[in-house]
């Protein structure tokens, strides 16, 4: 079981702001295609990963990056702070 | 080191009273505060802050952690809201002391350099019934380059 949060427009073009899921993914870019495959509103918000960010267990990571033992992912576009 | 986010307004000049407190050693105070900017054309209605909860409050105090390593500083203080805010409202402040200006200046410019693109916030403009998403410009994915 793995928590999945979105922010920004990729919430908004989801849908929700988190969900549960379970997978057998073993990398981030995994979990992406298996979203990708479940709806198109996936399809839409992941069309250009170079556009998104991803954050494992609330550190900054990478698409490539392994889901061993994570338990939240986010994904969001670039931050916008200051 | 006091990171703080939240929804409410702070009171910048009592901030900054309570920051100075009690360190004569520390020889200089540098803040910055920033402003919600109205659009050129003047009809920015307001600017709407999300944030990552549970994300934010780490990666600012790792940025607050990666200034004091690398300055002499006394204190940092980083303050962020989110939430719906008008043009001409405070969005966020740090300050920095330090016994000399040099290493305040430039801890205070590296904190904002940081917040820009590695704290977890977004931006939505509201304009006249309309709402976009603020990019992120590539100059402030540069500005990381300097440090």
């Amino acid at each position: 079981m793995m928590d999945i949060l979105y922010f920004a427009w990729v919430r908004e073009r989801i849908g929700v702001p988190r969900e549960t899921v379970t997978t057998e993914a073993k990398t981030v870019n995994e979990l992406v295609q298996e979203l990708i495959a479940k709806e198109e509103r996936y399809a839409a918000a992941f069309a250009d990963i170079s556009a998104l960010r991803v954050a494992l267990d609330q550190d900054l990571s990478d698409f490539d990056a392994p889901l061993d033992g994570v338990r939240e992912v986010a994904f969001f576009p670039p931050m916008t702070g200051g | 080191m006091k990171i703080v986010v939240q929804e409410a307004p702070f009171d910048f000049a009592a901030e900054v009273e309570e920051f100075g407190q009690g360190r004569a050693d520390m020889g200089a105070i540098v803040t910055f505060t920033g402003v919600v900017r109205d659009n050129d054309a003047g009809d920015l209605d307001a600017m709407e802050i999300e944030h990552y909860p549970g994300m934010t409050q780490k990666a600012l105090e790792k940025i607050a952690a990666d200034a004091s390593a690398r300055w002499d500083l006394g204190d940092v203080l980083i303050i962020h809201r989110y939430g719906r805010l008008e043009p001409g409202e405070k969005i966020m402040m740090v300050a920095t002391s330090s016994p000399h200006r040099k290493d305040a200046f430039e801890a205070a410019d590296f904190l904002m350099d940081y917040l820009k693109s590695r704290a977890p916030f977004w931006k939505k403009e509201h304009t006249g019934g309309d709402a976009s998403w603020v990019d992120a410009k590539d100059s402030d994915e540069d500005a990381l380059n300097r440090w």
